[in-house]
């Protein structure tokens, strides 16, 4: 990166600036301090042209849209078109969730993102005994393809693109879609979106689990195969560091653990379905944390894209450079916003915002000032969207591509990342892949170690949480907060009691046991699914039959 | 620490489907360490699991830990499964994403406290040391 002449100049530069320093009494003003990140990730005070000489402009840098894509994965990235502003919602019933979505898709919100409550992403119905309770409450409920078609009423399935954020159950859901935009007339060809659909990251961290990881991993590769075969718009996976990062990991562990899982669903897809690295990678996308350490996170997204494209190329042997490309959603940290002050928490997700779009994300979800305290209000869902507006046309942030590369600090702290990340995944492969890692408790106990220690640092005072362990102040009333009536719950079954007896349930028990033969071979189960939900199938009954052939999952409680 | 010599067992319990167990495994490794014996459901339990799970351990406390939104019916329920089993001696405690407002309805069901966002693990540690003794 520098002439031998810049090096040493910067060197001698450097030992004469530290005497200086050390004679005005440095370690004084410093009062002893450590300076590390929100991760524990120690700082030094400067960086210099020594910290990045090892780095190469072309090879580790380069440009926009060109391998190994640090920079960015489009070569004109927010000049060409701003990311998508796309916020996590749902709540209640279906009729209350289409009523928020089409408000936030008339202010301004550019792609949709499903929440679903607990029953429907753990695969129960709302009439289940285990769904007492939660339905409607964390996210929208869905039972039946009648709900979804509730769900997506007067939404442009042609030309708004809807994530989903849904795992064991992500075939159903995603199936559900497909029949909806059947019957909106809108082929499958023209349809874009995201399903979840990463197991391996919810044994890991999100834990919501349904089957053990081999049938869930050979689902998703279903998945993966259908959609590079009929639905080339869809990104089947979204590789998810969110949730790694919300169960406490650091940022590196997010970031190894992440590409882990993607070298796993890879593997897998290319291993089960003997399917060309390249007729798939394209459409492969993920799902990035941005917390509070401003620096730090964009380190990680710098580090992640070029990371990818090294396994790809290298490991994978992907020739398209739409394989090596990592297009990912960021959504901000959600475990560093606070109960006490809350409006607070518009700044903490103003400068987590700013994060993800220095390191390049191609969509956000802005998180609301009261989700610490329940599912955000519309007044506060709008400020969130709000948020990311000023930030794409108030602020001139999105003139000109990487605007902080060639920071010493930056590009070092990426590189740093990227070793350390890499030391990770090294282990992972030792132990066999992530699946041995899992089964050993590997990264679940590493980011519990994480989590605690942060905890203990926040308890002692080290890492300072405004409003929590400094600033703090008797609190005054809290926000008005969204409530879920719960008389949801009692509709909500009262309408599957009626589909299912409208329904020709003959052929709903057909479709069914059609599905569990085919789920005892190696039959792709999409197309049964598909037939499955547009009979009105029930997710549960779906799920039951996997239940049935595979076995479920129980939580190890590692802790 | 203790009246009797035993030490306090705790258990630490995740009702319902909620997946968020960041807090419980927190908690759970703070009272271990705190010296006190700790017993950690797993995640999806249902409240007859955890009511069958605290006679079985013998625990002299149970902590809820309910982030989805649904801690009124899974609380409710696991007080009066103990109360069914006459086990209404086990003190119950919960935290999570819970609005202030149901604190108090809480509390007036049976749940003797509820630890919000933002508690310290010191705080909680200690009011189990000033509040739950060994039950024999």
């Amino acid at each position: 990166m520098f002439s031998d002449k810049t090096l040493r100049e910067a060197e001698e530069g450097q030992k004469g600036w530290e005497k200086e320093v050390a004679k005005a009494g440095r370690q004084k003003a410093e009062k002893g301090r450590r300076f590390s990140t929100v991760s524990d990730l120690e700082i030094k005070s400067i960086y210099t042209p020594e910290d990045i000489k090892d780095l190469d402009f072309s090879k580790d840098i380069g440009y926009p849209g060109v391998f190994p894509f640090t920079r960015g994965c489009q070569p004109t990235m927010y000049r060409g078109r701003e990311w998508t502003f796309r916020m996590f919602s749902g709540m209640g019933s279906a009729e209350d969730t289409n009523k928020r979505w089409h408000h936030l898709l008339k202010e301004g919100e550019t792609g949709l993102s499903t929440a679903f409550d607990f029953p429907t992403l753990m695969g129960y119905d709302s009439d289940s005994p285990r769904a007492r309770g939660e339905c409607g409450k964390c996210g929208v409920a869905i039972d039946t393809l009648r709900d979804f078609e509730i769900l997506t009423h007067r939404i442009p399935l042609d030309s708004v693109t809807t994530s989903m954020t849904i795992n064991p159950p992500a075939s159903i859901l995603w199936a559900m879609y497909l029949a909806v935009a059947e019957k909106a007339g809108v082929g499958w060809d023209k349809i874009g979106g995201t399903i979840q659909n990463d197991m391996l990251k919810e044994f890991i961290a999100q834990k919501t689990f349904m089957l053990p990881p081999e049938p869930s991993i050979r689902l998703i590769s279903d998945t993966v195969e259908f959609g590079t075969q009929h639905v080339p718009l869809w990104n089947t996976i979204s590789i998810s560091g969110y949730h790694i990062r919300e169960a406490g990991s650091t940022a590196i562990q997010e970031l190894a653990f992440t590409l882990a899982d993607g070298i796993a669903y890879v593997r897998d897809v290319m291993d089960r379905k003997k399917l060309d690295v390249d007729s798939f990678a394209p459409r492969l996308s993920f799902f990035f944390n941005s917390h509070l350490d401003f620096f730090e996170e964009i380190a990680k997204f710098r580090a992640a894209r070029r990371m990818w494209a090294h396994i790809m190329r290298d490991r994978f042997k992907a020739k398209n450079p739409r394989s090596w490309w990592m297009r990912f959603h960021t959504q901000t940290a959600g475990c560093s916003l606070t109960a006490q002050q809350p409006y607070n928490n518009i700044v903490r997700t103003t400068t987590q915002a700013l994060a993800a779009v220095m390191g390049g994300t191609q969509s956000l979800h802005t998180n609301a000032l009261d989700e610490t305290l329940a599912l955000p209000s519309e007044f506060a869902a709008t400020i969130a969207l709000r948020t990311q507006q000023i930030l794409a046309d108030e602020t001139g942030i999105t003139n000109t591509i990487d605007p902080l590369a060639g920071s010493y600090f930056v590009e070092s702290l990426t590189k740093l990342m990227e070793e350390k990340a890499w030391e990770y995944i090294n282990k992972i492969d030792d132990m066999g892949g992530i699946l041995a890692a899992i089964d050993k408790g590997f990264p679940q106990m590493e980011i519990a170690d994480s989590a605690y220690h942060y905890q203990r640092q926040v308890d002692k005072g080290e890492k300072v949480v405004v409003g929590v362990n400094k600033y703090v102040v008797k609190e005054k009333a809290p926000p008005e907060i969204l409530k879920i009536d719960e008389a949801v719950e009692e509709k909500q079954i009262a309408r599957l009691q009626k589909v299912k007896k409208e329904r020709d349930n003959r052929k709903v028990a057909q479709i069914l046991n059609d599905l569990r033969a085919a789920s005892r071979t190696d039959k792709n189960l999409m197309p049964y699914v598909i037939e499955a939900v547009r009979e009105y199938a029930t997710e549960q009954e779906i799920c039951d039959v996997w239940r049935e052939v595979f076995g479920e999952y129980r939580d190890p409680g590692f802790y | 620490m203790t009246n009797s010599g035993r030490r306090i067992r705790i258990l630490v319990a995740k009702p319902g489907l909620d997946g968020h167990d960041r807090g419980a495994r927190v908690i759970a490794r703070a009272f271990r360490d705190a010296g006190f014996e700790v017993v950690y459901t797993g995640l999806h339990q249902t409240p007859e699991q955890i009511v069958a799970a605290a006679l079985q351990e013998d625990v002299d406390l149970i902590g809820l830990s309910v982030l989805s939104g649904a801690h009124m019916y899974l609380f409710k329920r696991v007080l009066e499964l103990l109360k069914a089993s006459k086990a209404d001696d086990v003190m119950v405690i919960g935290g999570g994403i819970i609005p202030e407002e149901d604190v108090p309805k809480l509390k007036k069901l049976g749940i003797k406290e509820i630890f919000l966002p933002g508690a310290s693990l010191d705080i909680i540690v200690g009011w189990v040391k000033d509040n739950v003794k060994p039950r024999c």
